[in-house]
């Protein structure tokens, strides 16, 4: 019975990936618009921008769900990782920009006339590439050290890392950074020589996208699935008892911090081209919380439920902002409210919560209803 | 007693510790030989925990001597080093890992490597589940391997716990009420269990049950006011008029 379940499981993963990876590319490369079966370049785009947002959301969830760690950074981490593939493809842009000249806008807008010494590697793309995963790993691996050696926790840990994505932000905002201030980087032209308003590039990035967050998902499988992912949820369980057993702890969350945080730079990396925009509000407050909402509906602790939660919840938000602009982050305080109080295993645990639902009312009216027939309710113990 | 010509498995000498002017632990003087079955009991306040966080690297005292195996310094470790060292502790409150199953805690317990790259390539062997199925002989939860943590009695939890402090093959375990919230029946297994744990590793027990403790006392300390009061077998450590007055006599008990 459990087998056969597994077996319908893994089935339906599949069929999902194949709707994903296979199915709407192929309906948005070979139906004509006018078909009913036709996928729009806008769905593939927005479904590439969800599909980011699920690893972002994988990566909330590898710390909250499995180490016990609520991190509000991991938008900072995205953030910088978008940053990086976004200073390569701003150098693709060549003079095509507004002031035609060989170096991106905002800096000729600054008084540049060449380009600053730290820009030029970013014409190689590999570097940029090295950067995204250099640049968040360090500083996960910093703050992570000096967090975790002097055993922050809980609530603390929220608001330092709270804080470092607003410090990032302020930063990032300033014009001396020479990152574009408030803009950001936007208008780009070109990714390996492909137009980016062309629909065979945005179809080739949301490709890589949907095989990326499959590897993110499957590597998060292996890790959870060894030793270490148990002694992550030892920890998240009874921490003093692994410190205890001989395990330095902060080793493991320190590990675990900095997988997510390359994690969640992958996803800022392949979200800029498909978004065509990257600015510090990324990094805003509600940025972080938006992810924590994420995972808390689809449900946390389990790999298919930030996936599922990414995408039922943004697929809200474009509806809530459509129709009632004003009203999404009112939509967002009361879903992250219900599902707390009466989805505290989000939709992924919903089954087997109604299934309990449905034993109790089941067992109250059996023996409500009957009076007579003590014997008959004897039968369900005995088969126990 | 001099611990100049003989050798302790643990030594605190002269141990103090305040917090915020209380002190909690005031110059302690205390040896364990190896194998001794040793039994603390002490009212509340006595600083009996805080002695436990002491020798188990949580606090760091403000004075004194505390060493392990002979000449190991305890005070400038941290509580996995030390637990490394071959320093077991149960909590008081069992605390056991309640989503994972009976088998997985005792897994994760086992004497072996505890790095972060062992940990993510190591898989489990016919040994280790070998030594798996010894711990749960013993603690008597053989029936219980496949089943979560959480979903055991509290009184199974405690043996877990004592059973996942075995696994780890420590020299020295420090037992903090193990019997605290168990059945009659269940505190005498837990006693029958300690007591066949005697000479294969040095053991302190904390209890306030004084049927438990007449159960497993070989030498007793008694502490009061975080310093050693008296020492000795269990009769004559009733029978002292100043244990009486502070700890015994309280508590209405004979």
């Amino acid at each position: 019975m459990q087998r056969k379940y597994a077996h319908l499981k893994t089935g339906a993963l599949l069929a999902v990936l194949a709707w994903f990876l296979l199915a709407l590319p192929c309906l948005n490369a070979f139906t004509a618009p006018a078909s009913a079966l036709h996928v729009s370049d806008f769905t593939i785009n927005l479904y590439g921008k969800y599909l980011c947002y699920a690893m972002l959301a994988i990566s909330v969830d590898l710390l909250w769900g499995y180490t016990g760690l609520l991190s509000l950074g991991q938008a900072c981490f995205f953030t910088l990782g978008g940053y990086m593939m976004g200073m390569y493809l701003m150098r693709m842009i060549g003079t095509l920009g507004q002031y035609h000249q060989p170096i991106p806008d905002f800096l000729v807008f600054l008084g540049w006339s060449s380009l600053p010494a730290f820009w030029r590697p970013f014409d190689s793309f590999a570097f940029a590439m090295l950067m995204a995963v250099l640049l968040p790993g360090t500083l996960a691996g910093l703050f992570g050290y000096l967090a975790f050696r002097s055993r922050i926790r809980g609530v603390y840990f929220s608001i330092l890392t709270q804080a470092l994505t607003y410090a990032a932000c302020l930063l990032f905002f300033r014009n001396s950074l020479l990152l574009g201030g408030n803009n950001g980087f936007t208008d780009f032209k070109f990714i390996f020589g492909h137009d980016l308003r062309e629909p065979e590039t945005q179809r080739g990035l949301y490709v890589a996208t949907v095989l990326a967050l499959l590897g993110v998902f499957l590597f998060c499988k292996w890790l959870t699935r060894t030793k270490f992912g148990k002694i992550q949820r030892a920890i998240r369980d009874s921490e003093n008892r692994v410190l205890f057993s001989g395990y330095t702890t902060a080793n493991f969350q320190l590990f675990v911090f900095i997988v997510a945080a390359l994690i969640a730079s992958l996803a800022g990396v392949l979200y800029v081209p498909q978004v065509g925009i990257i600015n510090p509000s990324e990094m805003a407050t509600d940025k972080s919380l938006e992810a924590v909402v994420w995972v808390a509906v689809g449900g946390r602790g389990t790999l298919i439920g930030p996936i599922l939660g990414a995408f039922v919840v943004n697929d809200l938000k474009s509806w809530a902002t459509r129709a009632y602009p004003d009203m999404w982050l009112i939509f967002l305080g009361t879903t992250f409210i219900l599902v707390t109080v009466f989805m505290p295993k989000g939709i992924v645990g919903l089954p087997a919560q109604l299934k309990g639902v449905y034993a109790r009312r089941f067992a109250r009216n059996k023996t409500t209803g009957a009076g007579a027939a003590a014997t008959e309710t004897l039968q369900p113990a005995k088969s126990k | 007693m001099s611990a100049a010509n003989k050798q302790f498995v643990l030594l605190l000498e002269g141990v103090n510790k305040s917090f915020d002017g209380f002190k909690a632990i005031d110059d302690l003087t205390l040896y364990m030989d190896e194998g001794e079955l040793r039994t603390i009991i002490g009212p509340n306040g006595a600083g009996k925990s805080t002695m436990l966080d002491i020798i188990t690297g949580r606090t760091k005292p403000d004075s004194g001597k505390v060493e392990f195996g002979f000449d190991i310094d305890l005070t400038t470790l941290n509580e996995p080093a030390i637990n490394r060292l071959g320093i077991g502790r149960k909590f008081q409150t069992p605390s056991v890992y309640i989503h994972h199953t009976v088998f997985e805690n005792l897994l994760l317990s086992l004497k072996g490597p505890r790095g972060v790259w062992a940990a993510l390539f190591s898989r489990t062997t016919s040994e280790q589940q070998d030594r798996i199925a010894a711990v749960l002989q013993t603690i008597g939860l053989l029936g219980k391997k496949d089943e979560l943590a959480g979903s055991l009695s509290h009184g199974q939890k405690q043996w877990l716990e004592l059973g996942m402090l075995l696994a780890q093959e420590p020299r020295l375990l420090l037992v903090d009420e193990p019997a605290a919230g168990m059945t009659d029946e269940e505190t005498h297994k837990t006693g029958e269990l300690l007591l066949s744990l005697e000479g294969k590793h040095s053991i302190i027990v904390i209890e306030h049950d004084m049927t438990f403790v007449r159960q497993i006392a070989r030498k007793v300390t008694v502490l009061h006011q975080g310093h050693v009061l008296c020492e000795g077998a269990v009769d004559a450590v009733q029978n002292d008029e100043r244990v009486k007055e502070v700890y015994l006599g309280r508590k209405k008990k004979h």
